[in-house]
């Protein structure tokens, strides 16, 4: 096990660098000079060449390219210059918030989804089978900007129920002490559960929208996945034996139609993560996707930068993390590893 | 725990946390929030400090509560009676005295003001302060030279108490320009401490806090996120500010800006589209209050040196052809003030900025066009700023539409917001609509910036013309010496020869746009167009 994960990693370390360089290079490839950006709409030309110098944009780009792995070697991801804060710090403090809403999102989703696939795969052909496909169609043609505004729209304009898209907090309770950086961890470490309780509701519509968008995916592949396990001999076998449907499809059929399903919400996580940007944006999220096209919209290259490595290595350690998942569901993958 | 119960436990939470809850749940929450002034507005500063390199324009909004100058502005009546500031009358804000001599101005300081630590505002941090803003370059370098303020020799600590600024030459701007947001007094000691070899000025400390003796202080930023100020209760600028605590939130979304709004939760905000301010003026829910910008004007731009808008009757031709009204109407939702169609007998006044008398004519336009020899006209680009599309992309587009009666075909160029000063810079675009607007209100100081010949980044025309420069520099002079017959003349004759010449086409001047709740009371239109808490009420 050990073994294959030393190996993994060793794997990984190429593509890493390979990541670095194209970033690198291609931040400098935008279109758009941030000196002139950063210099004001009052800037003259000498100012613009002021502020060029002091951001070392004027040195020639193999030096720039030096500078920048031997910052990143010391950690130092460089500053943002958008919101002047280090990148390092600032991706740390907004991963979590994006982290707490994808996963909330797909958990919400996998709920939903899992039953509706299974269910629709056991009847095909029945209402629940077209209830499914209705309702993915539908989920993943919404663009998630406009479920995630008639969210608001609905719950909070017209009905109130929902508190104001303002963030992770009502803008009245402090943030609890950071722990984990899940805002619903932390305050129930706190025991503030004044705080748990805002929380908690600010989360429900953002990683509602989420849930919506992601349903389809998950599951049209618990429908196909299972619709193939539920067609083969070994289940056929276990039916003849007389077993009850119950067990003929949670023990027997589910766990074999997991494999396809776990990749795929790897998958979603992983999309998810990187591409929440038009939630966040909604929600007012404090999230590291609204950090990183902000950062490109000003051709701001460190976030842009630190947030592309840091999805890279996000998806090494999550492929990762599927690849062990995959051994425990089935124990034929194990002697492959 | 079994799973159903845990099941059954975890969506009780969430249904708890769905249903309405009580807007307050203790008393101290409720004084907080009627003591809290909530503003929610689209972007959030980078800087607090508006000497640090590329602080954006929301960082000034910070520096401005966060910072004493030495003089301030009155206010007075402005349109719609609400206080506008007063270009010509001046307050002290840290000064309590302000003495002008023939080559210098002599402030003394207030005796009782203090810095936020606590320590006293004296001389050496004024002198250490405006040292500061002339040699840290970048913008508040190029701000205070619009004031002839340039060298640190120019600013003298007579004693403890008094501080001196030496004219470098004769400038009606300059005292102006020290009631700016840039010559703000700064805790020389306290900044000196947190600098380094490699960072003099302290910059990468005050970008983080504020270290002033203004009416509020930032006690917490989250750079994209918010900014939290609470009040200084020792300030001694003017009379101690009703707000408490100020929390300003980033929402990007102007649909819900809106809704924050409409359901009473947010008590201000600006940044909002035309149409939406439109709405809520209608509805009456909310106090929205719509102001011009101080010396600002949305134009059309030509590049005066290639062909062929090198041309001026052709140049004449594109001002009779663009379709104000329409413009008025359907971009800007009346909230803007016209700046074409003037009566043909109106004289031209000594103000700035002020209508042209070009209308949308497209008889004339086709006549003026045939004379320049483009009787089947020409092929262009119009290219805006997409940062500010929601204006900019529906006016080029009614502009490339009634351009095409003409046959003249335009293709419409976006460019992003980082990319747009610099292809300002180039001044290569032929056609383009843009937006300017000076801090200081004088006509000579706009058309110093946009059409005196030493080309300046914002004579985006290139245009260059020996009798605009002749009566432009003439104007300036007579300004400084007080000479106004003199100024009147040259003012009235570089409007004349702006209008005549058109290498830029005046279409509007913009409205700033602010939207309130009705027990929101005491907001100040300010030449740098952001909010002034210091004044402002929530009953």
């Amino acid at each position: 096990m050990l073994t294959m994960i030393g190996k993994r990693l060793m794997f990984a370390i190429p593509s890493l660098i390979g990541v670095v360089i194209v970033t690198f290079l291609l931040t400098r490839a935008l279109p758009g000079d941030p000196a002139a950006y950063f210099a004001g709409p009052a800037a003259t030309k000498e100012a613009v060449e002021q502020i060029r110098k002091k951001l070392g944009f004027d040195k020639p780009l193999i030096e720039q390219f030096f500078r920048y792995t031997a910052d990143l070697a010391h950690g130092d991801f460089g500053n943002s210059l958008t919101t002047g804060q280090p990148v390092a710090a600032e991706i740390r403090n907004r991963l979590p918030a994006s982290a707490e809403l994808t996963l909330l999102g797909l958990l919400v989703s996998i709920v939903i989804a899992l039953p509706l696939g299974v269910l629709a795969a056991t009847r095909p052909g029945s209402w629940i089978d077209h209830l499914c496909r209705v309702t993915t169609t539908a989920g993943v043609s919404l663009p998630v900007f406009f479920t995630g505004l008639v969210l608001v729209y609905i719950f909070y304009f017209r009905l109130g129920w929902s508190p104001a898209p303002l963030g992770r907090l009502d803008v009245f309770y402090s943030a609890p002490p950071t722990v984990t950086g899940f805002y619903l961890i932390d305050t129930l470490i706190a025991r503030d559960l004044e705080a748990f309780r805002s929380a908690l509701s600010q989360l429900i519509l953002p990683s509602l929208t989420l849930a919506i968008f992601s349903l389809a995916p998950i599951a049209r592949m618990t429908r196909a996945s299972m619709l193939a396990v539920l067609a083969s001999d070994f289940v056929r076998t276990a039916r003849a034996s007389g077993l009850s449907p119950g067990t003929v499809i949670v023990t027997y059929a589910f766990r074999n139609a997991m494999l396809p399903v776990i990749t795929t919400l790897s998958m979603v996580f992983s999309f998810l993560l990187g591409a929440n940007v038009l939630v966040e944006k909604v929600f007012a999220w404090p999230g590291i996707g609204s950090y990183a096209v902000e950062a490109l919209i000003s051709s701001d290259f460190a976030p842009v930068q630190g947030f592309v490595l840091t999805m890279a290595v996000m998806y090494v350690l999550l492929n990762l993390m599927i690849d062990i998942l995959y051994g425990v569901i089935d124990p034929r993958m194990r002697l492959e590893g | 725990m079994k799973r159903r119960d845990f099941l059954k436990s975890v969506t009780g939470v969430a249904a708890g946390a769905f249903v309405p809850a009580p807007a307050i749940w203790s008393a101290a929450k409720a004084d907080a929030r009627s003591e809290t002034l909530l503003i929610v507005s689209e972007g959030g500063p980078n800087n607090l400090d508006i000497h640090g390199v590329g602080t954006n324009v929301p960082g000034y909004e910070v520096s401005w509560n966060c910072y004493d100058r030495l003089i301030s502005h009155e206010m007075k009546s402005g349109p719609g009676g609400v206080p506008y500031y007063d270009r010509d009358k001046f307050k002290g804000e840290l000064a309590e005295d302000m003495n002008v001599g023939d080559m210098s101005v002599t402030f003394k300081l207030k005796k009782n003001a203090k810095f936020h630590d606590g320590t006293p505002v004296a001389a050496k941090d004024v002198k250490w302060s405006l040292d500061r803003a002339v040699s840290v370059g970048g913008f508040p370098t190029f701000q205070m030279s619009a004031g002839s303020l340039t060298k640190p020799e120019q600013f003298v600590v007579v004693d403890d108490n008094t501080v001196r600024v030496d004219f470098a030459k004769k400038d009606r701007l300059t005292i102006p320009d020290l009631a700016v947001i840039v010559p703000c007094v700064v805790n020389s000691e306290l900044v000196k401490k947190n600098a380094s070899e490699k960072d003099p000025w302290g910059l990468e400390y005050t970008k983080q806090q504020t270290a002033g003796s203004g009416a509020y202080k930032v006690t917490k930023w989250t750079a994209g996120t918010e900014v939290v100020m609470e009040r200084n209760d020792e300030w001694v600028g003017g009379p101690l500010p009703k707000i408490k605590r100020v929390i300003w939130r980033m929402v990007p979304q102007a649909g819900n800006r809106r809704a924050l709004l409409e359901r009473g939760d947010a008590d201000i905000s600006y940044e909002l589209p035309f149409k939406d301010f439109q709405e809520m003026k209608a509805s009456g829910k909310l106090d929205v209050v719509s102001l011009p910008f101080s010396n600002g004007i949305q134009y059309i731009g030509m590049n005066v040196i290639k062909p062929p808008f090198d041309n001026p009757k052709v140049r004449q031709a594109m001002a009779h052809a663009i379709p104000y009204q329409k413009i008025m109407d359907a971009v800007l939702f009346g909230l803007a003030n016209p700046m074409f169609g003037a009566a043909t007998d109106r004289p031209t006044e000594v103000a700035w900025p002020q209508p042209t008398k070009y209308s949308t004519d497209m008889a004339k336009a086709k006549a003026l066009l045939t004379e320049a020899g483009y009787a089947d006209g020409f092929e262009t680009t119009i290219s805006f700023d997409l940062n500010f599309a929601g204006v900019n992309e529906p006016l080029c587009v009614l502009v490339q539409e009634s351009l095409a009666q003409l046959g003249i075909k335009t293709t419409i160029n976006k460019v992003p917001g980082a990319n747009w000063r610099t292809e300002l810079n180039k001044k290569e675009m032929p056609l383009y609509t843009n937006v300017f607007s000076g801090w200081l209100d004088y006509p000579e100081y706009f058309f110093y910036w946009c059409y005196h010949g030493n080309n300046s980044v914002f004579n985006t025309m290139s245009y260059k013309s020996p009798d605009m420069d002749k009566l432009i520099d003439s104007a300036r002079v007579a300004a400084a010496a007080g000479d106004k017959a003199t100024y009147d003349t040259d003012v009235k004759g570089f409007v004349d020869l702006a209008f005549a010449d058109v290498p830029r086409i005046p279409l509007y001047q913009p409205f700033v746009n602010v939207a309130m709740q009705k027990n929101i009371s005491g907001y100040q239109y300010w030449f740098h167009r952001r909010l002034d808490y210091r004044a402002l009420v929530k009953a």
